[in-house]
C-alpha cells in the first residue's frame, strides 16, 4: 500500500517550498520529499527577480516591466506577471523579507565588492543598500579569507557607490582557530558566551562592538560578512547597533551561506504551519506509468517504499541541484526522464569566455502554459507532473539574476494548479 | 667585453631557467626573459611524468639512459618537486608477448631497474587496474611538478644574481656587424601583468652571448635574424581526473600509442597522451576526439575511468626537432633527443645558439651541455655544480618536524603546505597573523598565496601555478575571490580586479573540455557564485556608471530599533 497524498512534491529547495505552500495554503493535502541539502545553503539568501535582461540590459529598475519583452519561452512568460506578483506576496508574507514595499529593485553590496539589484533581502542585509547614501564602513575578519573588507570597500568605491566607504580588518575577539567555519562565529554570537579579551570575561557582542567602536568614525553604518548568528540575528544586529550607535547590516557570501539557511529554515516553519507534510535525506528513484504518474518510488535504506498522490511537482533543481543530469553522451532529466533539450554536441553546451552566453545555463524542461513537462515531440509527459524552479529550461539564472524569482513564481503557480486539480 | 661575459637567455621554461641556474652558479652574469609566467609554454603544459627512462627503452636507448640517470639526479636535488610514486608497464591480453620482453631486455641493457610482476600482483599494487591486465613490469618512475621545479631553478639563478624578468616578450634580436649582440624587449604593464621589475616600455638588453631556449617558439626567435629553424611542434591532450584513480604511474606496455599513461599527480590524475603535429604553437584545435579518446581508451587499464569526474584538460606543445635532412612523416617518429644549433658553425651567425627537442626529465643536462657550450666560447673552465647542489627547498630537509602544531594548521592542511615547501616551509609559513586556508580544495594558506605573491607580483596565474591554489575539484569556484583579495593591500584594486578576471578567464579554458557529468554541475555552481551571489559578470565597476538613486532606498527602521548606546571602552582593534 503507497503512501498517499492528494499532490507530492519532489524537491525541498525554493521551488518545492513554494508550491508546497501554495497547494497547502488552497487547501490541498500536501506531501514534500527532498533528498539533498538544498542548493540554499549555497545561494546568498538575497531574492532575485529579474536584475538583467537576456541581453544583458540593466541593472533593471523594474523587473516586472522587463517580464512582458522576456522570450516566449521564459519561465516568466509561461506563468505571467500576475502570478509573478502573487506569489512574491506569498513570499512577502512567510519569510518576513524586505523590499515588498516597491516594485523597484535594490541594490546590494556583494562579498565580491561589486553591487547586485535583488527584489527582496533578509532583514539583516536592508541597512546596505547601496541607493542608501549613508558613509559606510565594511568589518572583516583577519582569518575569514571570504569576506576582505577594504578590497570590498575599494572594489565598492570604483563601482561608483554614492556614499564614503571603508574597510577595516580586526582579529575576531576570543580564541577561534585560524580555520574556523562561518557557523562557529555564528554560535558564539548566538549564545553570547564570553570570550577573553585582555584578560577579562566579556560577552562575545560586546567584545565585538568594543573592538569595531574606535573605527567606526564617521560612519553610520557597519557592514559585517554574514556571520552575525544563525538564530538570533536580529538581536545581534540590535546589540551590536546600539552599543555602536550605528546600523549594523550583514554582506551575504558563498557556501555555506548563513542568509540561505535561515530562509530555508523560515520556509520550512512556514510549510509545516500550513498543514504539509514533508520528509527529508532520501531520493526518489523510479516511478510507474505512462503519460500518467500512478506512483513514485522513495529509496530509504535500502528498500523501495511506494509513494502515490494525485497530482504531482517535480522541483529537483537544475545542474546545480541534480535536477538535470549529464554525462558525455547529453542531458537528463533523473527522476520522470523529462525531455531536456540540448546539442549533441557537448562542445556547444558552453561559450569560450566565462561569463559567455552558456547554454547549459538554461538547461531544463520546457513545459506547456500549464508548467507540464513536454517530450521532444512536443507532447505533454504525464497529465499530472509540473515542473518548477531551476529543473525548468529556458533561462540562465545566474546572468539574469532571476533564479529564486523564478522557482517562487513556478513554484506557487504549480503548487496552485495541481491544488485546483484535486479540488 | 667585460670580464664576466653577460648570457641573454630567452624562455622560461624548464630548459631556460636550468641554463640560467647553472651559468649563474659558474659565475657568469645571466639575464632570462619569458613573454608569459614561468612555464608559460610547453613545460606548464606536460603530464608531470618523471621519466625513469622506461618508455624510451625499446626505441631510444640513449634517451632512456640518460632519463635514468636524471631520474636520480632530480630526486636528489629538488626532493620537494618529486613524488616517488614508482610505476608499471602494464600488459593486456591484446598486447604482444615480444613487445613485453624487449621492454623488460632494454630496462635492463638501460640500467633502469626492472622486475616483472603477475596481474594478481600488479592488482594488490594498484586494486583498479583491470582484472584482465596479465603481468606488469616495475620501473622508477614518478609524478614531478614542473611548476615547483621551475620556480626553484630560477630562485637558486636569482640567489646566484641572475636577473629573471617574466612578462617580457623578445621583440627583436640585435644584430650589429653579423653577430648576434643582444635583445630588444617589450616589458609588459599595467594590470594583471607582473607589476614589479621593470615596468613597461621597451628595453635593449645587450649581452655577450644569446641562448635561444624557447622550445616550440624558437623558428619565431630565429626569424628574427632570418635565422632557418624547422621546430616541428606537436600537440598532445592531457585530462585531469578529480582524484588519484591510481597512486603508481600507469604506462600501456605497446610501442607508440596515443592515450596510453596515467600519472597520479598531487591529488589528481593526469591521462595522456595524443600527438599531432601543428602549425601554429599558440593557435591549433583543442578538440573532442582526444578528450574521449584518453577516456576511452585507458579505460581498458583502468575500468573506472570510464564513469569518473574530470575536472579539465589542457595541450602541451612538444619542441619537436629534427634535422631537415630526416624527414620523418609521422610526428612520433620524430627523436625525443635535443639538439644545440650553434648558430656560428650552422649559419655563419656568431653570438647565439638555440636549443630545441629535448625532454623535460632531462633538462638539468641539456642545461649542463649548453652551459658548457656557452663556457667553452669564452674560455671559462668552470664546473657545472647543478647535479649536486639542491634547489631551494630540497636542502637538508631530513627531519619532517610536526608542522601541524607549529604552525596552527590543521593536519592534512599543514602536511600538504610542507610537501609543497619542502625545506622553505619555516621561511614561509612562520608569520605574524593568523594563517587561514585559502583554498580548500588543494590546502593552500595565506603564508604560501603572500610567499608566492611576493615572487610574482600581481599575477594570479603564476601564484596559482606556484601554491596549487584554484586548481583542485571546485577550479577556482570557492577561491578565486580570496585570492584576489590576498593581492588586494599590496596591489590597488583596479590591478587586483584584472588580475581576477585573468584567472577567472584561465581557469574556465580548461574545464570547457571536462564539461559534462559532476564537473558541468560544478561549473552551474560556479558560474552562480559568480555571477549570481558576486555579480562579477556585471561589474558596475569599470562598467556603465550605475544610477543609485533610481532603486530602492529601503524603509525607515528607526522606530523600532534600539537606541544607540555607544560603548565607551575602546579596545585594540587588532588584537589582544
Amino acid at each position: 500500500m503507497a503512501i498517499e497524498s492528494e499532490i507530492l512534491v519532489v524537491g525541498g529547495g525554493l521551488a518545492g517550498l513554494s508550491s508546497a505552500l501554495a497547494a497547502a495554503r488552497d487547501g490541498a493535502d500536501v506531501r514534500l520529499v527532498s533528498y539533498k541539502q538544498s542548493t540554499l545553503r549555497q545561494a546568498s539568501g538575497l531574492v532575485d527577480l529579474l536584475g538583467y535582461t537576456p541581453d544583458g540590459e540593466g541593472p533593471l529598475t523594474d523587473p516586472y516591466a522587463a517580464m512582458p519583452d522576456l522570450p516566449a519561452s521564459h519561465p516568466y512568460r509561461t506563468v505571467g506577471v500576475e502570478t509573478v506578483r502573487e506569489a512574491m506576496a506569498m513570499f512577502d508574507e512567510v519569510s518576513g523579507y524586505e523590499g515588498g514595499h516597491t516594485d523597484t529593485n535594490a541594490l546590494l553590496p556583494t562579498h565580491g565588492g561589486t553591487i547586485k539589484p535583488t527584489a527582496r533581502y533578509p532583514r539583516g542585509a536592508a541597512a546596505g543598500l547601496a541607493s542608501d547614501d549613508r558613509d559606510t564602513l565594511f568589518v572583516g575578519i583577519e582569518s575569514m579569507t571570504d569576506f576582505d573588507a577594504p578590497h570590498v570597500a575599494d572594489h565598492l568605491d570604483a563601482a561608483g557607490v554614492p556614499f564614503d566607504v571603508r574597510g577595516e580588518t580586526i582579529r575576531f575577539p576570543g580564541d577561534l582557530r585560524a580555520d574556523a567555519k562561518v557557523t562557529r562565529y555564528a554560535k558564539l554570537l548566538d549564545t553570547n558566551g564570553e570570550v577573553a579579551v585582555r584578560g577579562r570575561k566579556v560577552p562575545a557582542r560586546e567584545a565585538l562592538a568594543q573592538r569595531v567602536n574606535p573605527l567606526v568614525e564617521d560612519a553610520e553604518r557597519v557592514g559585517f560578512p554574514a556571520i552575525l548568528g544563525d538564530d538570533n540575528p536580529g538581536a545581534i544586529r540590535d546589540a551590536l547597533g546600539d552599543q555602536m550607535g550605528v546600523d549594523v547590516f550583514e554582506v551575504p557570501m558563498g557556501p555555506p551561506s548563513l542568509p540561505g539557511l535561515r530562509l530555508e529554515d523560515k520556509l520550512f516553519e512556514a510549510l509545516d504551519e500550513s498543514g504539509a507534510s514533508f520528509e527529508t535525506g532520501n531520493p526518489i528513484v523510479d516511478f510507474d506509468g505512462e503519460g500518467h504518474v500512478e506512483r513514485v518510488f522513495m529509496e530509504k535504506n535500502g528498500a523501495r517504499i511506494p509513494l502515490s498522490a494525485d497530482q504531482y511537482v517535480l522541483a529537483t533543481g537544475g545542474l546545480v541541484g541534480k535536477g538535470v543530469e549529464s554525462d558525455r553522451d547529453g542531458v537528463s532529466e533523473p527522476v520522470f526522464d523529462c525531455h531536456v533539450p540540448h546539442s549533441d554536441d557537448r562542445y556547444d553546451w558552453f561559450d569560450t569566455d566565462v561569463f559567455g552566453d552558456h547554454p547549459f545555463a538554461g538547461f531544463g524542461v520546457e513545459t506547456d502554459d500549464d508548467l507540464r513537462p513536454l517530450s521532444a515531440d512536443g507532447d505533454v509527459e504525464f497529465d499530472n507532473l509540473r515542473a518548477a524552479g531551476s529543473v525548468l529550461g529556458g533561462y540562465d539564472f545566474a546572468a539574469e539574476k532571476s533564479g529564486s524569482g523564478v522557482s517562487i513564481a513556478t513554484g506557487y503557480a504549480a503548487g496552485t494548479s495541481a491544488a485546483a486539480e484535486v479540488r | 667585453m667585460a670580464s664576466t661575459p653577460h648570457i641573454a637567455v630567452i624562455g622560461g621554461g624548464s630548459t631556460g631557467v636550468g641554463i640560467a641556474r647553472d651559468l649563474a652558479m659558474r659565475g657568469l652574469d645571466v639575464t632570462l626573459v619569458e613573454q608569459g609566467n614561468l612555464t608559460h609554454g610547453t613545460t606548464g603544459r606536460m603530464h608531470g611524468l618523471l621519466h625513469s627512462g622506461g618508455r624510451y627503452a625499446v626505441s631510444d636507448q640513449a634517451s632512456a639512459t640518460e632519463c635514468i640517470e636524471e631520474n636520480r639526479v632530480l630526486r636528489d636535488i629538488a626532493s620537494h618537486c618529486v613524488e616517488m610514486t614508482g610505476g608499471m608497464f602494464v600488459k593486456r591480453p591484446e598486447d604482444s608477448e615480444e613487445y613485453f620482453q624487449e621492454k623488460l631486455q632494454g630496462c635492463k641493457e638501460c640500467g633502469i631497474p626492472a622486475d616483472v610482476v603477475s596481474g594478481a600482483e600488479a592488482r594488490q599494487m594498484e586494486p583498479h587496474l583491470a582484472k584482465d591486465v596479465e603481468k606488469a613490469i616495475t620501473v622508477p618512475d614518478g609524478a614531478i611538478d614542473p611548476f615547483r621545479l621551475v620556480v626553484a631553478n630560477a630562485a637558486s639563478a636569482q640567489e646566484h644574481g641572475a636577473r629573471i624578468e617574466t612578462h617580457s616578450k623578445v621583440t627583436d634580436l640585435l644584430v650589429e656587424d653579423d653577430e648576434v649582440v643582444g635583445l630588444e624587449v617589450e616589458h609588459a604593464s599595467g594590470p594583471g601583468k607582473r607589476v614589479h621589475g621593470t615596468e613597461g616600455g621597451t628595453e635593449e638588453i645587450r649581452a655577450d652571448y644569446v641562448v635561444n631556449a624557447t622550445g616550440a617558439w624558437a623558428g619565431r626567435i630565429g626569424d628574427m635574424a632570418d635565422l632557418d629553424i624547422a621546430v616541428r611542434p606537436s600537440k598532445g591532450v592531457m585530462t585531469i581526473m578529480n582524484i588519484r584513480q591510481v597512486d603508481t604511474v600507469i604506462n600501456r606496455c605497446r610501442p607508440k600509442g596515443d592515450a596510453d599513461i596515467v600519472v597520479p599527480h598531487e591529488t589528481t590524475a593526469i591521462l595522456g597522451t595524443t600527438d599531432e603535429e601543428v602549425e601554429d604553437p599558440e593557435d591549433y584545435p583543442e578538440e573532442q576526439w582526444e578528450v574521449d579518446l584518453m577516456i576511452e581508451t585507458l579505460s581498458e587499464l583502468i575500468p573506472m575511468l570510464e564513469e569518473a569526474r574530470t575536472i579539465r584538460s589542457f595541450w602541451g606543445v612538444r619542441p619537436l626537432y629534427e634535422p631537415p635532412d630526416v624527414g620523418s612523416e609521422d610526428p612520433t617518429d620524430i627523436t625525443r633527443d635535443f639538439f644545440l644549433l650553434d648558430h656560428d658553425e650552422r649559419d655563419d651567425l656568431p653570438g647565439m645558439t638555440s636549443i630545441v627537442g629535448g625532454k623535460f626529465t632531462t633538462y638539468r643536462m641539456m642545461g649542463e651541455q649548453i652551459s658548457d657550450h656557452v663556457c667553452g666560447k669564452f674560455g671559462i673552465d668552470a664546473e657545472c655544480r647543478t647535479a649536486d647542489e639542491p634547489l631551494p627547498g630540497s636542502e637538508d630537509f631530513s627531519v619532517l618536524r610536526d608542522y601541524m602544531d607549529e604552525f596552527g594548521l590543521r593536519s592534512p592542511i599543514g602536511r600538504r603546505s610542507v610537501e609543497r615547501l619542502g625545506s622553505r616551509a619555516d621561511e614561509v609559513l612562520k608569520t605574524e597573523g593568523p594563517n587561514p586556508t585559502v583554498c580548500e580544495c588543494e590546502g593552500v594558506t595565506r603564508a604560501e598565496i603572500q610567499d608566492a605573491i611576493s615572487q610574482s607580483g600581481s599575477d594570479l596565474n603564476a601564484v596559482r601555478i606556484r601554491t596549487r591554489a584554484s586548481m583542485g575539484n571546485c577550479q577556482g569556484g570557492i577561491c578565486t575571490h580570496r585570492m584576489a583579495s590576498e593581492l588586494h593591500g599590496e596591489y590597488d584594486e583596479g590591478i587586483v580586479r584584472e588580475a581576477w578576471d585573468e584567472l577567472l578567464q584561465e581557469r574556465w579554458k580548461g574545464q570547457r573540455h571536462a564539461l559534462w557529468g559532476e564537473q558541468l554541475s560544478q561549473a552551474a555552481l560556479n558560474y552562480a557564485l559568480h555571477a549570481t551571489t558576486q555579480n562579477r559578470d556585471n561589474d558596475p565597476a569599470g562598467g556603465d556608471p550605475v544610477d543609485f538613486a533610481a532603486f530602492d532606498s529601503g524603509v525607515d527602521h528607526t522606530d523600532d530599533s534600539g537606541t544607540a548606546d555607544v560603548a565607551a571602552d575602546g579596545g585594540k582593534p587588532d588584537g589582544d
